[in-house]
């Protein structure tokens, strides 16, 4: 049906006029939502006030969900656990018994480790925690993966600083509000993380594919080496995130590298902790290696 | 018509006459829902890939289809700027999506003011695919890279969603409208 092309609601100039504001303030506001937009597209910083109060209020009722979710995970696991158990002790008992036999050697390993490093004059890193929070939110409605802590500057959290979970990376402090931060999930597309292969080495590059997995980019472009089931963990090149913690696990290959599956699910993460900056030590700063001299491979 | 509920009446008769709705609970009620629908971000869920509807946008066609006119046409700005601070998007995104909108099916409404649920779903199919591609833009041009197939699953869900959205908007439209007040 055409509208009418009368379109005035009678004949009370007070309503007449209510309508037309009503209309020049609608198409006023698109206005100015495109012109924040644009200033937000090129500033992603901007705003960023309003935000970190907006979740430093709401972070109290975020904290009540997150407990909240690890409740229901809990309950939903011990009805699970009423069909599964048998199979898995048994599987667990298997487990176990490799397990031990794994450890002395590992015991071994790490005595000879710290014999080596102590040789080598190498200082053991091992980062105090800055805070201990939960993940009270996420956007789970937009194409950004971002997620919100429970801790802020009261705590000490800092712009920049690494998060992690028991199981591996999480992402890192991106605004920081009072009682809450934002983090950057390492599943974002705009999150880039220096990472190596586990066993050798191989650095590469680990950025989100927003749909929660990572995508790998080999440094040394050539013959792919990467094979599935490889674990790659932070080389801690460049800064920010320490070395050597657990990132994500290959599950299939790609032309010029592969994708991986994090190894840290926030989801069923409990607590997360805040980690200090990572700064590379002065050793190679004052040890410029010679031109054409390769680094020394790790044995 | 038989049921529990002529029972509930004889039980517990409410006073009809000389009773009116609260205006304050009138008013409030619309706006109240479509901001908690904006803050599913605080929902006991950590999600690695966008897989929520968006909830308070659902909310607000709802209340457009079921109620044309009782938000103003200017309601996407200050609803866009609390949908803003915690949805992630670049700042200003849902301020413009949701005015556009606003301004969209207030056209729609003068155009086509008679229809039924089918059409209601299918114009909210439509604006909701518009509404998700365009974040999708926005938030790409600010600085990500998410390819377009990782939202298909989430305009699913939303589309099916909808019928859902509509039925929770009925519900709260009933609410806001029992008669509290003594006159």
């Amino acid at each position: 049906m055409l509208p009418p092309a009368n379109r005035r609601p009678g004949y009370s100039r007070r309503a007449q006029y209510g309508n037309f504001l009503g209309y020049l303030i609608a198409f006023t506001g698109l206005a100015v939502g495109a012109g924040v937009l644009l200033i937000s597209t090129g500033n992603s910083g901007a705003f960023s006030t309003g935000r970190t109060l907006a979740s430093d209020v709401t972070a109290p009722a975020g904290e009540l969900a997150a407990k909240g979710r690890t409740e229901t995970r809990g309950v939903l696991a011990t009805l699970g656990g009423f069909f599964t158990s048998g199979s898995h002790v048994a599987k667990l008992e298997r487990e176990v018994a490799i397990a031990r036999v794994q450890l002395r050697e590992a015991e071994a390993i790490r005595h000879e480790n710290t014999q080596l490093k102590a040789l080598l004059k190498l200082a053991e890193q091992d980062p105090r925690p800055v805070a201990i929070s939960r993940l009270i939110g996420s956007t789970s409605a937009s194409t950004r993966r971002f997620a919100v802590l429970g801790v802020g500057t009261a705590q000490g959290v800092k712009v920049g600083m690494p998060v992690r979970s028991p199981l591996g990376l999480v992402g890192r402090v991106l605004e920081v509000g009072r009682s809450s931060a934002r983090v950057l999930l390492i599943t974002d597309t705009e999150s880039v993380v220096p990472v190596r292969r586990a066993s050798d080495g191989i650095p590469a590059f680990a950025t989100g594919r927003a749909d929660g997995s990572l995508q790998l980019r080999l440094i040394n472009i050539g013959i792919n080496p990467l094979k599935p089931g490889d674990a790659v963990v932070t080389s801690g090149s460049g800064g920010l995130y320490w070395p050597g913690t657990a990132v994500a696990v290959i599950t299939e290959l790609t032309r010029d590298g592969a994708i991986a599956r994090p190894l840290s699910d926030p989801g069923s993460t409990e607590f997360v902790e805040v980690q200090p900056l990572w700064t590379q030590p002065a050793l190679s700063a004052d040890l410029p290696a010679p031109p054409g001299a390769s680094p020394p491979e790790p044995q | 018509m038989p049921g529990p509920l002529s029972g509930d009446r004889h039980d517990y008769p409410r006073q009809r006459i000389n009773r009116a709705p609260s205006p304050v609970l009138a008013v409030a009620a619309p706006w109240v829902l479509v901001m908690l629908g904006s803050l599913a971000s605080l929902l006991p869920l950590v999600a690695s890939a966008p897989v929520l509807p968006p909830l308070g946008f659902l909310f607000l066609m709802a209340w457009q289809q079921l109620r044309p006119g009782l938000f103003p046409v200017w309601a996407g700005l200050p609803l866009g700027l609390f949908d803003d601070l915690f949805s992630g998007q670049p700042f200003g995104s849902a301020m413009a999506l949701w005015s556009i909108a606003m301004i969209g099916m207030d056209y729609f409404e003068a155009r086509f003011p008679w229809r039924g649920f089918a059409l209601d779903w299918l114009l909210a199919a439509g604006v909701v695919a518009a509404y998700l591609l365009l974040a999708l833009t926005i938030a790409n041009l600010a600085g990500g890279a998410t390819p377009v197939q990782v939202v298909l699953p989430q305009l699913a869900v939303a589309v099916l969603a909808y019928p859902l959205a509509a039925r929770i908007v009925g519900a709260t439209d009933r609410f806001r409208l029992i008669a509290v007040r003594q006159i």
